[in-house]
């Protein structure tokens, strides 16, 4: 106790083990069940490898034509319904939570009932996507009450096929899941905003700067970080869209597999049981994801060595 | 005079404006919600004529109609979930917590790479290695098991970054050393003292985890056949493909209220606890 050194130094020798075998299951759980079916999955998008009828053909070596067939075949079309639904979602999601980060956090406004509104919007993000689809589906099936009441209400004389029109099935995707988000990225942009020196703010007030000109100027260039981790995050969610579009259109992405996004391709094929080209899927969608996953880190790590100590001060 | 006057009356116009699109926001959060309960109380002929904001009286009509649905095994289902979900939490929050521990209290070689290594994986979906997950579990002989529904957690990055953050902010080393002195083994003191100073982070993380195991469709409807074994969101599924609209609407509109309305009756009561942890969870630094 007298002598902080010494102790420490021993410490640091004899309680190593524990460390290890601390974080032993995590690493254990992470390699039988992550690690050694990532090496699987991209081993099978080797091979010709499925099912046809009763008969398994395969495997055979087959090198990359699966990745060929791929390029040549869906792949372009899944991948840009993926992102245009993605797209189409994040534009509104992020223009209303920014909108509502700086309303919330706007000194002047003082805005009341917080708490009620952060609870209500951040709400959807909980429910159950598949149930939430197929609640829309429900509500705005040819006859459902979306329908009925446009009718009795005489805006339109016969129903509206939302899901037989491609925007409109697109769209209501779209919907879905920027109701799902906006509340999270709401939160997640006001504790950054919250983050920002208040002391600035206070001097562009002396200065006479209006509300806007402190977010543009401001705001907007200090939560940068958290912004593009917004953003990749989302853009990693968004490859990731199944649920929705799944239960929406009962795994046919129709009108015309527009709305068929990767996972649900992913999923016809490992349903149908082509694990060649299941693996190749998989493995074009790690590549991407593992080019996203590096901006996270690269963003964490770099923020974390510049800003803590702004950061963790104003946290509290 | 004039001016302190103006400029008051263009703040109340701009609370005015804030208010009126938060308004629309939460009408939009909560219609769709509403609607479910109302129409989840009519029958099916009233849910055709379109909304209405009374509810009916065929609530127990329903319920009733959706139990004794043979293709549908709601019980069976709402206890798979459940049971999956508990234990993905528990899994999760604790495994995490000892890994979090683990690298937060000692000083190892592997150290710096291995809490850099969770971070580079931390946002790798599930989906890119299922093809492999699926068919090495079919040849444990688990394909239609619920044990690969809630064992993987024991690895949960994003749970575990949170616990790191939190033990880095309020896990003061002192106490473990203490303990230490005392003659506390190391796993005793992580189970009987870092634990507790823990607790709210185990809370939000054992909530958010668990419903986001409730919620889970994708691997799940991959592995489980067997009907005893689904769990909610298959379930909802095979309600989609089924023969819609000679369906009884009423039943489903039921179905969905049970898949949803726990989660959302957990959440207003925690809610405060919940949106904190939002905040707290995703944000570095």
């Amino acid at each position: 106790m007298n002598s902080e050194n010494s102790p420490r130094k021993r410490k640091s020798i004899s309680y190593a083990k524990w460390g290890y075998l601390f974080i032993a299951p995590f690493f254990l759980a992470f390699l039988v069940f992550s690690l050694i079916p990532l090496c699987s999955t991209i081993y099978y998008s080797f091979f010709q490898y499925f099912r046809s009828g009763l008969k398994i053909i395969g495997p055979n070596f087959v090198g990359l034509k699966n990745y060929i067939t791929l390029f040549q075949a869906d792949l372009p079309k899944y991948l840009g319904n993926t992102l245009l639904i993605w797209v189409i979602g994040f534009i509104p999601q992020i223009f209303f939570s920014l909108l509502l980060a700086a309303w919330f956090t706007d000194l002047r406004l003082r805005l009341r009932a917080q708490g009620f509104f952060k609870t209500v919007i951040y709400m959807p993000n909980l429910i159950m996507a598949s149930a939430f689809a197929m609640l829309f589906f429900a509500l705005f099936s040819d006859n459902g009450p979306v329908n009925g009441s446009l009718i009795s209400m005489g805006l339109i004389r016969q129903p509206f096929r939302f899901l037989a029109s491609v925007a409109g099935t697109r769209g209501l995707v779209a919907f879905m899941n920027f109701l799902m988000w906006f509340g999270n990225t709401t939160i997640l942009l006001m504790a950054a905003i919250m983050g920002v020196d208040p002391g600035l703010y206070e001097a562009a007030e002396i200065d006479g700067a209006s509300s806007r000109q402190m977010f543009w100027k401001i705001t907007l260039p200090l939560i940068r970080p958290i912004l593009a981790y917004v953003l990749i995050t989302s853009l990693i969610g968004g490859l990731q869209m199944f649920d929705v579009p799944q239960i929406l259109t009962n795994g046919t992405g129709s009108p015309d597999r527009s709305v068929t996004t990767m996972i649900m391709y992913l999923n016809n094929h490992m349903y149908s049981k082509n694990y060649g080209m299941a693996g190749a899927v998989s493995t074009v969608l790690f590549i991407l994801c593992s080019v996203l996953c590096f901006l996270v880190y690269v963003n964490m790590t770099r923020d974390n060595d510049s800003g803590e100590k702004r950061k963790r001060g104003a946290r509290h | 005079m004039n001016r302190p006057k103006n400029e008051k009356t263009k703040l109340t116009a701009a609370r005015a404006g804030c208010y009126l699109v938060l308004g629309i926001l939460c009408f939009l959060c909560l219609f769709f919600f509403y609607m479910l309960l109302i129409n989840a109380s009519r029958n099916t002929f009233q849910i055709q004529q379109g909304f209405s904001f009374l509810p009916g009286k065929s609530f127990l009509t329903n319920l009733q109609n959706l139990l004794a649905n043979g293709n549908i095994p709601v019980l069976s289902g709402i206890f798979n979930s459940f049971f999956v979900s508990a234990l993905t939490a528990a899994l999760a929050t604790y495994f995490s917590a000892l890994t979090a521990f683990g690298i937060y209290a000692y000083d190892f070689k592997l150290k710096k790479a291995a809490f850099a290594f969770i971070l580079l994986i931390m946002m790798m979906p599930t989906q890119v290695s299922a093809l492999g997950f699926v068919n090495e579990m079919d040849a444990l002989g688990l394909k239609n098991s619920l044990i690969p529904l809630f064992l993987p957690s024991i690895a949960s990055p994003i749970v575990f970054f949170f616990m790191k953050q939190y033990l880095d902010s309020s896990m003061p080393m002192e106490i473990i050393e203490a303990a230490r002195i005392d003659g506390s083994n190391e796993f005793y003191t992580f189970n009987h003292i870092v634990l507790p100073v823990m607790k709210p982070a185990l809370a939000v993380q054992a909530i958010f985890t668990f419903v986001s195991a409730w919620n889970n469709f994708f691997v799940p409807a991959l592995l489980l056949d067997s009907a005893d074994k689904k769990t909610l969101p298959i379930l909802i599924a095979q309600l989609r493909s089924a023969d819609f609209l000679k369906f009884d609407m009423g039943q489903v509109y039921m179905m969905i209220t049970i898949a949803i309305i726990p989660v959302i009756a957990v959440y207003l009561f925690l809610s405060k606890y919940i949106v904190r942890g939002v905040a707290l969870g995703s944000v570095k630094g």
